[in-house]
């Protein structure tokens, strides 16, 4: 019952696929991976990859608006794929495709940023 | 019939994921939807991490309990600390409003408990605590069974 990160540098776009459960406990863990990960690799864009995620809740959403933001200094997109309905409903419910694109799969998501 | 558990535990993160699963566990038994599963589990993911987080600001000496109760298709749930309170609930409640987002709060746990849930009651005072009473009526019937 934890989380586990791949990711994945592909010149300014940082790929991440995230799968187990992310809540508070784990979302700390996301939170400094991919932070350290965008400043090391100088990151414009994001890659979310939910397709094995099984759980978020509200912490999940908090660390993902967290690295959104660091993106956006650096005039960089997010792009999230293969959502789950359980996790799109969250998604929904608090308004982040206003600023987060979603794509059905990782290929359609790395081919909008052009790194197909 | 009426069945309850009660369950109570050290305010770490570690524990989020026990509770919804243990309280999902005990829901189990009237048979309830995938989605359904999913929403209780979110639910008590959102009050036990406002507990520890809001309620004992991490403080692991802090003890979170939880009361479940079903009847029928209907499921009670309790979700209490004795910790800080909430100074101001309906600021509290509202969508994105969080008090720490130098933590990286979104501020939806409330909006997601409404959401998810049919009634959601917050009992709290400043420096006793916070109780929050979540009720949910199932679709799913176990009498098709027989």
């Amino acid at each position: 019952m934890s989380l586990n990160i791949e990711m994945e540098v592909k010149n300014d776009v940082l790929l991440l696929r995230i799968s187990g459960e992310l809540d508070h406990h784990t979302a700390d863990e996301l939170r400094e991976q991919a932070s350290n990960a965008i400043e090391k690799n100088d990151i414009r864009h994001i890659v979310l990859n939910l397709e094995q995620l099984s759980f978020m809740d509200s912490s999940g959403l908090g660390v993902i608006i967290g690295r959104y933001k660091q993106i956006k200094q650096v005039h960089g997109e997010m792009v999230v794929c293969a959502i789950s309905p359980a996790i799109q409903r969250l998604f929904d419910m608090s308004g982040m495709f206003k600023i987060i694109k979603l794509e059905p799969t990782e290929e359609f998501a790395l081919q909008r940023l052009g790194v197909a | 019939m009426k069945n309850s558990m009660n369950l109570q535990f050290s305010a770490l993160s570690q524990n989020e994921s026990f509770a919804r699963v243990t309280v999902a566990a005990f829901i189990a038994q009237l048979d309830p939807t995938m989605d359904e599963l999913t929403e209780i589990k979110t639910v008590v993911s959102e009050a036990v991490t406002n507990s520890i987080i809001h309620g004992y600001e991490n403080d692991p000496d802090g003890i979170v309990f939880i009361q479940v109760t079903i009847e029928d298709n209907i499921v009670d749930i309790s979700i209490k600390d004795v910790g800080l309170g909430i100074v101001d609930v309906e600021e509290a409640r509202q969508p994105l409003f969080t008090t720490k987002p130098d933590l990286e709060r979104s501020g939806m746990g409330f909006t997601i408990m409404e959401n998810f849930m049919d009634e959601v009651e917050v009992l709290t005072q400043p420096g006793k605590g916070t109780e929050v009473r979540l009720k949910k009526h199932l679709h799913t019937s176990k009498m098709l069974c027989n």
